[in-house]
């Protein structure tokens, strides 16, 4: 667990596991940003991969782990590479996604009253529009999120 | 969740005294706004400078709080960080609020 050093841009793989719940999302995100560190991104890209992975986390929390009482844990694994950025997957023991699929990346309707506008439902749709790959698969009993994030290339 | 709030003749400008507005905090924050914005009247300024990071949650927490104001108060939003712009540009959220650089230039704006 935890991260290794290497010689930039060669990161060695790295794995960390946070409690599934809200609060420990934060430390999360920082954990992996350090693990990061030795990339020395930009701030955009560093900003990227916290979102795209913060959106992925607070998915998992709301919808995968909503039902289970007992204390899960969400782990994240990261490896980048020169040629595609870094690729995550981030593994949960929760309920498999609806229709065995990560949604699809809808553009919030916004041509509506205010009323109307929507206040979630940007996640996903964030999550694709920042990833160049999204791939999800149910592994046993486990969630495996796959996401390609074009950054550091 | 600290926010702090002042009058500029007609306008209330809350400002975020935070770096995240995430899931995390998104109630809180729907909590204070509406708390602060009970009495008073006019527009409302939301000076966002302090925030380095929001989520889709912050950002539908600001969008509750606009819809809350309306239709008699405006909500719109100053000083967005380059992390905060993305997250509007990126979903067009800033085509539905008033958007301005600064709190100076949102001031010069709106009083004409």
């Amino acid at each position: 667990m935890g991260c290794a050093m290497g010689d930039p841009p060669h990161l060695p793989p790295f794995a960390i596991c946070i409690p599934g719940d809200e609060q420990a999302v934060r430390n999360g995100l920082a954990e992996v940003l350090l693990c990061l560190k030795p990339l020395a991104l930009s701030a955009e890209d560093t900003n990227t991969i916290e979102l795209v992975l913060a959106e992925t986390l607070n998915n998992v929390i709301e919808h995968a782990l909503s039902d289970s009482s007992a204390p899960t844990r969400i782990e994240i694994r990261g490896a980048f590479c020169a040629a595609d950025g870094l690729r995550m997957t981030v593994i949960d023991h929760g309920a498999p996604m609806p229709a065995g699929k990560a949604p699809t990346s809808k553009t919030p309707d916004l041509d509506v009253s205010t009323d109307d506008l929507p206040e979630g439902g940007f996640g996903w749709f964030m999550i694709h529009a920042l990833a160049s790959e999204v791939r999800y698969a149910r592994v046993g009993e486990s969630n495996h999120l796959d996401l390609q994030i074009p950054v550091g290339l | 969740m600290e926010l702090t709030s002042s009058k500029e003749d007609a306008l209330q400008i809350i400002a975020i005294q935070e770096q995240r507005i995430d899931a995390a905090v998104a109630l809180a924050f729907k909590d204070r706004m509406r708390a602060l914005t009970e009495e008073g009247e006019g527009t409302v300024l939301l000076d966002l400078n302090h925030v380095t990071f929001i989520d889709s949650s912050g950002l539908g927490a600001i969008v509750a709080a606009m819809k809350n104001l309306a239709p008699e108060r405006r909500l719109v939003l100053a000083g967005l960080t380059p992390p905060v712009d993305k997250v509007f540009r990126l979903t067009r959220m800033d085509t539905v609020f008033g958007v301005f650089p600064t709190v100076e230039a949102a001031l010069a704006d709106l009083h004409g």
